[in-house]
């Protein structure tokens, strides 16, 4: 495909989230409403809601989760933008992040100026099983679920497929979860925001609380290689190494990008959009690279006119510890087979070379699948502005990277942020 | 049925007839599994049924120990963990199917490229009696 451009430029100039995490007491629209008004309080020049010409909200099942549909208009509705056109996008995880898109290509199509963006997803109030159930219906109900697979399946699955290729191991999986709760940890929307060791400790605490015996785990390892801590889920991913059953909300707001110094001193310029689809799992050739991903991933760093060198911050897919592996290797921060090894040199960590996750990822920071998108934009919107406190990079950090999974990779959609 | 759908619906008749078909794109020869309408390669709507040898090597699994509940119902759970994969054909197509015959506590021992041959599982009784797609080791 020729190179692709936007008609007109799209600039982000306010971003919220609502904090990620199991809220009994709340449903979607107050998450929302949570996320909503941090984004308004986040556009530092001010501007009036009413403004606001169209909404797109990214929700994989509130139908299923909820028992409640037809979301979009419900949350314009509830955040006082009736009777203002809104539409919500569905691509299982990646309804966000192609909610995204569409507000994208709404204002370049020169249709709107000022579009809102959302994600929304409220998981918590259906007991595990369902829970299971309901993500299985992002993958093939005909081929590949009666088969048995589940999401954890799935991404466990491709983790053998790897192991048995590049001689990754599953400790190598449960250092991505170390280093994503380390991140997490400084984290203050996270939902699990505490590091592997504060978690181990806080059980040895609980252990002898209850004068049980304490836990005899020498370091992070030991306790995340224990079958009881750390229970398999599908062999080789534990619970340590699958993202959250989460609640949560997230919400930006886009404008043309000669606009975008009235509403704010610090917009970021969307500089690259891509997108691919695929079919399930069975139906690929390789099963060791989301080809989704590598097209998404291609067709947003050649709209960008960057190299994945450039990259100084990305946040990617880790729905499960294997999928960060695969998605640095797709969006070619390192070569097919080379990104375990990264990942146990710490390259990966906030202090190496390759920061991923800064936010702590979808595994501790949460999932709460349709938000999670908008929630990874958050976390580059918070690095390229300077405003992500404890976890701040260092240095001049001008080019970020989200990068959000659909189901196996039936979906993916990546897009690129630079600061000028 | 008529001869020209391509559906899950045939599909499933077949494997109650404990017969694994595919479909095979008549403009390149390449075969589909799950049986294909229109081929993906050729945007070919010539294809045609075809009976599979059901013979494969394991192209990657896992063990599930968090089941769905139609696993849960069919006896399965943490305690009694299954093993489940993608196999590709003999005929080139990869498919999604329940492992049987290996052993689920030692997952180590299972290896990527290891021979299959396809099993017919029945499970459920009466009107709702139904034919799974399986493997166990050739």
């Amino acid at each position: 495909m020729a190179n692709r451009k936007l008609g007109r430029g799209v600039a982000i100039v306010g971003a919220g989230m609502s904090k990620f995490g199991a809220f009994p007491d709340k449903t979607t629209r107050d998450l929302f409403v949570d996320a909503f008004r941090e984004m308004r309080a986040s556009v530092d020049k001010g501007f009036d809601p009413k403004a606001i010409e169209a909404i797109y909200i990214g929700n994989y099942s509130s139908d299923l989760f909820e028992g409640q549909g037809h979301t979009a208009p419900l949350m314009a509705s509830w955040v006082g933008l009736a009777p203002r056109p809104a539409t919500r996008v569905e691509d299982a995880c990646a309804s966000s992040g192609v909610a995204l898109r569409q507000g994208i290509l709404a204002i370049a199509s020169g249709l709107y100026d000022i579009v809102l963006v959302g994600g929304i997803e409220k998981m918590s109030s259906l007991p595990t099983e369902k829970v299971t159930d309901t993500l299985a219906t992002a993958g093939d109900t005909l081929y590949e679920i009666p088969a048995g697979f589940t999401f954890p399946g799935f991404y466990a699955a491709m983790a053998t497929a790897y192991m048995a290729r590049y001689g990754a191991t599953p400790e190598t999986f449960m250092r991505v979860g170390l280093k994503n709760h380390e991140n997490g940890a400084l984290n203050d929307k996270a939902q699990f925001g505490q590091r592997i060791a504060d978690i181990m400790a806080a059980r040895k605490a609980s252990a002898a609380k209850k004068n049980q015996p304490i836990p005899a785990w020498n370091d992070e390892m030991e306790f995340l290689r224990d079958d009881r801590a750390n229970p398999i889920i599908a062999w080789p991913m534990r619970l340590f190494d699958c993202s959250p059953i989460s609640d949560g909300a997230a919400a930006l707001l886009l404008v043309r990008d000669d606009l975008a110094r009235s509403f704010t001193d610090k917009p970021l310029y969307i500089i690259g959009t891509g997108q691919a689809s695929d079919g399930g799992l069975s139906d690929r050739s390789e099963l060791t690279t989301v080809p989704a991903a590598r097209l998404a991933g291609q067709q947003a760093y050649e709209m960008a006119g960057v190299k994945p060198s450039d990259i100084q911050v990305a946040e990617v897919h880790d729905c499960f510890t294997i999928a960060e592996i695969f998605a640095t290797e797709d969006l070619g921060f390192f070569a097919p087979g080379q990104g375990w090894k990264a990942a146990e040199e710490g390259k990966t960590a906030r202090t190496g070379a390759r920061p991923i996750n800064t936010s702590g990822g979808l595994k501790s920071k949460g999932h709460p699948v349709g938000a999670s998108g908008v929630g990874q934009v958050i976390e580059i919107w918070k690095q390229l502005c300077g405003v992500a406190g404890a976890r701040q990079l260092p240095g001049n950090i001008n080019l970020g990277l989200t990068h959000n999974v659909g189901g196996t990779g039936q979906t993916c959609v990546v897009h690129i942020f630079e600061r000028r | 049925m008529s001869e020209n759908e391509f559906t899950s619906t045939a599909y499933n008749k077949f494997l109650n007839e404990h017969k694994l078909m595919g479909t095979r794109c008549r403009a390149d020869g390449r075969v589909y599994l799950p049986p294909r309408p229109i081929a993906p390669d050729t945007q070919s709507q010539e294809m045609e049924w075809i009976e599979l040898s059901g013979r494969g090597k394991l192209a990657a699994f896992t063990i599930i120990y968090i089941a769905p509940s139609a696993m849960i119902a069919a006896g399965y759970d943490r305690k009694n963990p299954y093993c489940v994969g993608v196999v590709e054909l003999a005929e080139g197509s990869k498919v999604s199917a329940q492992i049987l015959g290996v052993d689920v506590l030692h997952p180590e021992q299972i290896k990527i490229g290891m021979p299959l041959k396809a099993k017919f599982v029945e499970r459920g009784e009466g009107e709702a009696k139904k034919t799974f797609l399986a493997f166990e080791p050739a």
